[in-house]
């Protein structure tokens, strides 16, 4: 067992106390099936190393069944009232922004000094998961200094994030379902299949046409996809290197970081990068779940046409 | 062709509203179904992805926290500290916040900042607060409008920030991807080009907040 697999044993036991208060919660006709849906995401947390690929896979599917065939009725956590929340803002004032401001500041510190630390040689953490381990740290230490600074009885932070993951809803875990939908468009090849569409309709002697081509291209492909990092391998393959590279002597440096850039116009336009447009969404309550891609696309448009141009400009010249 | 079977289902599922996580199920069993690979392999793939992905959730790990600190007033002290700023228009909030998330993610700190660890606890009702403090109590639809445009600085300020850092993610992919086709670069030649992007990335979002304010004024009346 790794450090990771500590913190995902915390969050493990978050779901599983969401579990436990929501069968407990006869307000609820459906109140089983909520509690299932989190007792399976839980387990995924507390034993997902360990489990074999198949039965988590059948976990998960089972959570999607739940969620969308019969739904999980309405969440019955209480809000804490007005007078709870006035009383506490006027008793702890600023000390209130301790513990917040603690997760991004130990998260960053953290992360620093997770990647130099290798006691014998022998890194303590994987690098590319020190920034992730940090989190974890840091919200240890905000919980600490939070219940202490408080006064808080410790079930307050299990009811408080029950009542905040009901609020998300089964939202939680489209994020990484749409990442398993990625994987399996990878080994599928998907990818390949929509370069070869977009690659047959170019007019390759213009540089425009090429520079365009790409540009919208990783949009277009990250709309669908739901991330630019899925796009950009296929649309350099299929445009980037061929067209406008070789065939037009662009400079790849600047290919490839505006291409980027140009894909991410399409992450903030589509539902499919969820943990960005749509998980917000439900986090702050909004009526509509498509809210934060409606303002982003005026934007994402903008910018789109901006690294077009910007590529044209650039790319020949350096 | 039939594997792009998934990118239909998930089109038509997203257009039509049915439950996300369904829609996404649904997509994944067509296309490897689409693609030959039978079932007892698709639902292997699906959990081997699923636990491989497990870190998308630890954002969730915050919740405890922020609850707690919402039960005891987090949102009305943000908001108590916004009404003694006297210049504070949600615009300018939120360009603010745009910048430094920008300029922190730009060094690589991008763990400062989040929907769930700033923006629904201090963000969102800082800029709430600003336009309540002109206009009174924010009609439901104008409080999600400025909810979502504080969801969209934090993506911004990430997004346009992040990739001037030499040592992140999609930098190295695209390093790493056009090593090994030939083309060997280094970090920075890739991060430089990030730049220019930067800027334009700040300057249209910010004159778009700076719009939103002049929207507020105009749609909820005067100032006191």
């Amino acid at each position: 067992m790794n450090v990771l697999d500590g913190i995902y044993l915390l969050l493990g036991l978050m779901f599983a106390a969401a579990a436990f208060y929501n069968l407990r919660d006869r307000s609820n006709p459906k109140r089983y099936r909520r509690a299932l849906f989190w007792a399976f995401y839980s387990i995924t947390f507390l034993f997902g190393s360990w489990l074999p690929p198949f039965l988590v896979g059948c976990l998960a599917i089972g959570m999607a069944l739940l969620a969308g065939l019969g739904g999980l009725g309405k969440p019955g956590a209480a809000e804490p009232t007005e007078q709870e929340r006035k009383a506490g803002a006027a008793r702890f004032g600023n000390k209130l922004f301790v513990p917040a401001l603690l997760i991004p500041l130990v998260t960053v510190l953290g992360t620093l000094l997770l990647q130099d630390f290798a006691p014998g040689g022998k890194p303590l953490v994987e690098l590319k998961d020190a920034t992730l381990v940090a989190l974890g740290v840091s919200v240890v230490v905000a919980l600490g200094a939070g219940v202490v600074m408080l006064s808080q009885p410790l079930a307050v932070p299990l009811t408080e994030s029950r009542r905040l993951v009901d609020a998300v809803g089964p939202v939680v875990a489209l994020p990484q379902l749409l990442a398993v939908l990625g994987a399996i468009f990878a080994v599928s090849g998907v990818g390949q299949v929509v370069a070869g569409l977009v690659g047959r309709f170019i007019p390759v002697d213009s540089a425009l046409a090429v520079v365009s081509a790409y540009c919208i291209g990783m949009a277009l492909f990250t709309l669908v996809m739901g991330n630019a990092f899925a796009a950009f391998p296929v649309m350099t393959a299929g445009i980037g290197l061929p067209l406008i590279v070789k065939l037009h002597g662009g400079d790849a440096a600047i290919m490839g970081a505006i291409g980027m850039l140009a894909g991410y116009s399409g992450t903030l336009m589509t539902p499919l990068a969820a943990n960005f447009n749509i998980v917000p969404a439900a986090l702050l309550e909004l009526s509509d779940q498509n809210g934060v891609i409606k303002v982003q696309v005026p934007t994402g448009l903008a910018l789109l046409l901006v690294n077009t141009l910007l590529m044209y400009f650039l790319v020949f010249r350096f | 062709m039939l594997t792009l079977v998934g990118i239909a289902i998930v089109i038509l599922g997203f257009a039509l509203r049915l439950n996300p996580l369904l829609v996404v199920v649904a997509a994944a069993v067509a296309t490897g179904l689409a693609a030959g690979i039978d079932l007892v392999g698709i639902v292997s793939e699906f959990g081997r992805a699923f636990t491989q992905n497990r870190y998308m959730a630890l954002v969730w790990l915050t919740l405890p926290v922020i609850g707690m600190l919402e039960k005891n007033g987090l949102k009305e002290r943000a908001q108590a500290l916004i009404a003694r700023v006297g210049g504070a228009t949600t615009g300018r909030v939120l360009t603010l916040y745009m910048f430094i998330r920008q300029l922190t993610a730009s060094m690589g700190l991008t763990a400062f900042g989040g929907h769930a660890a700033m923006v629904r606890p201090l963000v969102a009702p800082m800029a709430e607060a600003a336009a309540e403090n002109r206009y009174g109590v924010l009609p439901g639809k104008t409080r999600d409008l400025i909810r979502a445009h504080a969801a969209a600085a934090d993506n911004m300020g990430l997004f346009y920030g992040e990739d001037i850092f030499i040592a992140i993610g999609s930098v190295l992919l695209i390093k790493a991807y056009l090593d090994q086709a030939g083309y060997p670069l280094t970090p920075l030649q890739i991060a430089l080009w990030a730049i220019p992007t930067a800027v334009a990335a700040f300057v249209i979002h910010a004159f778009r907040l700076w719009r939103l304010d002049r929207r507020l004024q105009r749609e909820l009346g005067k100032t006191p």
